[in-house]
């Protein structure tokens, strides 16, 4: 499987989301320069935490126009899994690859911690390798993170079972106390209709070593890998 | 399109935040004019103004060009809306330099 990296300017959780993939998981990866043309036969794009273009404007919004993203938007149409993460999610919802935005958290605050999430969703390529309802443990570190979508849009969501993903205690309970950014719905994370596109607030990839404190973004990284498998025996994307 | 042709002047655009999204900034100030003993502020909403200087070939093209620069990029639809209003409209070096010749 063949795994694409994304750089724009301003980027700085790119090393870790290529360190997990290639020497935690054994994958073929490598970064694309937001300038470059996007190759078709990658198999993953992931779009990394950072602050491209120092989120001027609103995060993600001049990321959006880099060059890089036209193609993502095909690749994406065309059926490739895309996962974004953090500025990755920011981007991918102001490109409109994802439905909602992501705004100020609530408390005004910057947050950098653990949080538990539940997963809420298995049949997507993201979370396959996980249970429904089972609680991952996971850092965020973000300044705007709350997540927002217009009601006719949350009810779809719903509808479609496209939330995969939402803040919960260590019990896996909802609570206020345990939604670090005052997410509507507490949304962590979300997919695209066509379940290929997956953007979360929290970073799996500084997840994946015991040492770091949990190896729980391992489940969704191992799931990518999974479905990767079950689709290269199929045709490949392209 | 072609640019320079006598439509310069100065689009200020304004963006807001649509009614019921959150907007923590708008509370914490609210908050603070609250303890400057400010009581009769009931409610406060943060939002964008920005400036910028075009010049097109009339006032009905630049309008246009402004709400899709709003649309595309300026103003996030899902939570932002915009308003902009023109400052100074005045005849452009362009125009100038054809109505003498």
């Amino acid at each position: 499987m063949r795994w694409g990296v994304i750089v724009f300017p301003g980027s700085c959780d790119d090393q870790d989301v290529y360190d997990c993939l290639k020497h935690v998981l054994g994958q073929k990866v490598e970064f694309v320069w937001h300038r470059d043309n996007l190759q078709a036969d990658f198999d993953c794009l992931v779009l990394p935490g950072g602050f491209s273009y120092g989120d001027y404007l609103r995060a993600g919004a001049v990321a959006r126009f880099s060059p890089i993203m036209r193609g993502v938007v095909e690749y994406a149409s065309r059926g490739g899994l895309v996962v974004g993460i953090c500025n990755g999610f920011q981007i991918l919802c102001e490109a409109g690859l994802l439905p909602g935005v992501l705004t100020r958290n609530a408390s005004l605050q910057f947050v950098c911690r653990h949080v538990y999430l539940r997963l809420e969703e298995t049949d997507t390529p993201f979370t396959c390798a996980g249970k429904k309802g089972q609680v991952l443990k996971l850092p965020v570190k973000h300044g705007e993170g709350c997540y927002y979508a217009d009601p006719t849009t949350l009810e779809r969501l719903r509808q479609n079972r496209q939330i995969l993903f939402r803040y919960v205690d260590a019990k896996g309970r909802t609570s206020a106390a345990a939604n670090p950014n005052g997410s509507l719905d507490d949304i962590a994370g979300v997919c695209n209709e066509g379940r290929n596109v997956f953007g979360m607030m929290p970073h799996p990839e500084d997840a994946t070593e015991k040492i770091l404190g949990s190896d729980d973004g391992l489940k969704i990284f191992s799931s990518i890998a999974a479905a990767g498998k079950e689709r290269e025996k199929g045709a490949r994307v392209g | 399109m072609q640019l320079g042709l006598g439509f310069a002047v100065r689009f200020k655009i304004f963006i807001s935040l649509k009614e019921g999204v959150l907007d923590p900034q708008g509370k914490a100030v609210e908050r603070s004019l609250h303890s400057l003993g400010y009581q009769e502020v009931q409610g406060v909403r943060m939002g964008k103004y920005i400036e910028v200087n075009l010049d097109l070939a009339s006032r009905q093209e630049a309008e246009a060009r402004i709400r899709e620069m709003c649309e595309r990029l300026l103003a996030n639809p899902v939570i932002e809306d915009y308003r902009f209003e023109i400052e100074d409209e005045k005849p452009s070096a362009a125009s100038k330099n054809r109505a003498e010749s």
